[in-house]
């Protein structure tokens, strides 16, 4: 568990303030992402959580300027030292890009050429670096090492193809450990880990995080991990942040009736094995029509009127811990 | 008889070209699996986990026949497959089918979401229309409009169910599902692991579940085996294997399952050392090199099989 001083605030690097993007679809705009303000502090690793398709992956390519060609930022900015990341030029791109923020995917695959070998791949990531092709070489086995590839020489002169799943993501680990940047973004990175290495990329990443201080944006599915790893977590619904909190206050005291239900989903939780495993009815709304009022109303146990007639604003729950659910409006708890 | 019986199966890579193997004096190839047996009953599953890089979807591609063995048997509906003929192979893999550890990856991306859901009845001939995509989209819960989507347009999620509508297209035999919820929300994987339960109990397909999700193996599998090195270290009913672990390496991969809890503050197991390769296997037990409990035999005597009522582990002191 993080030991970080939990009332103290840090600074932030990343500021992202009502960002809006829209996929351009055949069947019109698609409104990926709705308004989504989250600041990511300096030296904190934050986990972002929410049901597959609410716009985790898009939030996270657009702080490392990857959006596909049908994406447009319509709304909002990304604020980092001065820069606005949300309208940077490609050329501005390429500058931050594998210095300062680095990416490692869901999809090992992604980030890997399958036609170059490992070891060439890990050369030319460290083309600004002045040093010889030879240091440039025991770098990449050292990081192999760190990553705990066995046989780390050897692997330099492979095909990604003929790496097993998890060998392939930690080469991509080690790859963006490289390059020492001030934030990593790690969408889902340990997906296709067994549980022991697992916990090995996350001992990995709070070693980094501490030693460079760099900040640390960890997308996953599982809540175990990011209850391990996470300094702060934030929670998607439908293109929007609904929650946001320290670990702590998100897992203790979840305010969102989403975040109350995914948790429950969790069979991490469930001490009796069984095969009936607890979902949240429903679907996610249509995004190219997003509701009026609430994204979850539809599928939310406490729904009254006022959840359909109007958007939540995201109320305060604690310090440094809110939802956007009318329930926690304490004008209502007054009425 | 059991559906799928495996004995001794053996799968080899190659490691480096011929000549480069010669010259450095080593071998070429190396041994991924090495020796594993094992059986799955009609309406069973059996969740297959461990070290990553140790031989599981190797496994995976032979049971399929993408991947040749080397020596060892494949029994599988009481027919040899090892040694299946292309004829018998074209059957065979509409009795077997695989949902793929990665989920983008595996949708050939200039296919619409409606023909890659029927892709494979129409490798079998069959006709499949529009109302088929309908059908197969709307049993694993994606909705009509999805259809005319391609793969770079879902999700990770979304691209998941495509890949478990693809493997249930043909009523198989046989599911072989790799990483089937890996990347996926906790609702979501719970309703394809509810999906796979229910199509179980209608259809009794057996199914073999790779993956590094122990919730998800405590849950829905009957038995599980427990893979390091390219060999079994243990196997048995889900149950007993959780309750009492026998092999020190399915006890530190069991207590590295964290709980959603920031103050948990369980105490696991952290191996120590290197991972070994299975280039180099370690002399005597594979797993001695790491193991917390090793003693001074181990780094000279290969442990055996050792059976035990319904289970049975790979260790010379067994917890
Ligand atoms: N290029 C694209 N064109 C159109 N729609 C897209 C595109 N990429 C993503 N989408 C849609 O945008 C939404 C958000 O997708 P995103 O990949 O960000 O979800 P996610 O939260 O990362 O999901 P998962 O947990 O499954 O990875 C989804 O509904 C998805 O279908
Ligand atoms: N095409 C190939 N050529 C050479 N070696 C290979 C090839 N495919 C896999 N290997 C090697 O075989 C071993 C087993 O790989 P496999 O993909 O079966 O592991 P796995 O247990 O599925 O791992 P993961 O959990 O990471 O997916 C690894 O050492 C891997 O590097
Ligand atoms: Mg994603
Ligand atoms: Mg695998």
């Amino acid at each position: 568990m993080p030991e970080t001083n939990e009332t103290a605030q840090p600074e932030t690097l990343v500021s992202v303030r009502d960002l809006s993007l829209d996929f351009d679809t055949l069947s019109g705009p698609l409104h990926a992402l709705r308004n989504v303000t989250l600041a990511l502090p300096k030296g904190r690793i934050t986990g972002l959580v929410g049901e597959s398709g609410c716009g985790k992956s898009t939030l996270a390519y657009s702080l490392i300027g990857l959006l596909p060609g049908n994406a447009s930022i319509v709304g909002g900015e990304i604020a980092m030292d001065g820069l606005d990341l949300a309208h940077l030029r490609a050329s501005e791109w390429r500058k931050l890009r594998g210095t300062r923020i680095a990416m490692i995917f869901q999809d090992p695959m992604t980030s890997l050429n399958p036609v170059t070998t490992v070891g060439q791949q890990m050369l030319d990531i460290q083309y600004r670096d002045r040093s010889s092709r030879a240091e440039k070489r025991a770098k990449a086995v050292e990081f192999l090492e760190q990553v705990q590839i066995p046989d780390p020489e050897s692997k330099l002169d492979v095909y990604p193809h003929q790496l097993s799943g998890g060998m392939r993501q930690r080469v991509c680990i080690a790859m963006a450990l490289l390059t020492q940047p001030d934030l990593l973004i790690a969408d889902e990175p340990t997906t296709a880990l067994d549980a022991t290495l697992e916990m090995q990329i996350v001992d990995l990443l709070k070693e980094l995080q501490g030693k460079f201080g760099c900040s640390v944006l960890f997308v996953s599915h599982h809540l175990g991990t990011v209850a391990e790893l996470c300094d702060d977590v934030a929670v998607m619904y439908a293109g929007e942040v609904v929650e946001r909190g320290t670990a702590r206050q998100i897992f203790h005291d979840p305010a969102h009736p989403y975040t109350q239900a995914l948790f429950e989903c969790d069979p991490g939780r469930i001490r009796e094995a069984t095969r009936e495993l607890p979902t949240i009815p429903g679907t996610l709304p249509d995004l190219r029509r997003p509701p009026r009022g609430c994204a979850f109303r539809a599928r939310c146990p406490h729904a009254w009127p006022r959840c359909a007639d109007e958007h939540p604003p995201l109320y305060l729950r604690d310090e440094g811990h809110d939802a956007r659910c009318h329930l926690l409006d304490e004008t209502e708890a007054v009425a | 008889m059991s559906l799928l019986e495996v004995e001794d199966l053996r799968i080899r890579y190659p490691r480096m070209g011929r000549l480069r193997a010669a010259l450095k004096g080593e071998p070429h190839g190396f041994e991924a699996v090495a020796g594993v047996s094992f059986e799955i009953e009609a309406g069973q599953t059996l969740g297959l986990v461990g070290e990553s890089g140790s031989g599981k979807s190797t496994i995976a591609r032979t049971l399929l026949g993408l991947k040749e063995a080397a020596s060892g048997s494949i029994r599988f509906d009481g027919q040899e497959i090892t040694s299946a003929s292309a004829r018998d192979w074209a059957r065979l893999r509409r009795e077997m089918s695989m949902m793929w550890q990665d989920p983008v990856g595996s949708l050939s991306p200039r296919l619409k979401v409606s023909s890659l859901v029927t892709e494979p009845l129409r490798i079998h001939g069959q006709k499949a229309g529009r109302d088929e995509a309908t059908r197969l989209l709307g049993l694993v819960g994606l909705p009509a409009e999805f259809a005319g989507r391609y793969p770079h347009q879902l999700s990770g999620g979304q691209a998941r169910r495509v890949g478990v509508a693809r493997a249930l297209a043909l009523d198989p035999k046989l599911l072989v599902a790799d990483e089937p919820t890996a990347g996926l929300d906790m609702s979501v994987q719970g309703e394809v692991l509810n999906l796979l339960n229910e199509v179980q109990k209608r259809t009794g397909v057996a199914i073999l579940v790779i993956t590094h999700n122990l919730n998800l193996v405590r849950h829905i599998t009957d038995r599980m085996a427990i893979m390091y090195l390219g060999r079994f270290v243990e196997q048995g009913p889900t149950e007993q294997v959780f309750g009492h672990p026998r092999h020190p390496y399915t006890e530190a991969l069991l207590s590295a399952n964290p709980e959603p809890d920031p103050d948990s503050g369980r105490a696991r197991i952290r191996l120590s050392g290197e991972v070994p390769s299975p280039v180099n296997r370690p002399s005597g037990c594979d797993f001695h090199p790491r193991c917390p409990h090793a003693q001074s035999d181990c780094p000279r005597i290969v442990p055996d099989w050792t059976v035990e009522g319904e289970r049975g582990y790979r260790c010379l002191h067994p917890l």
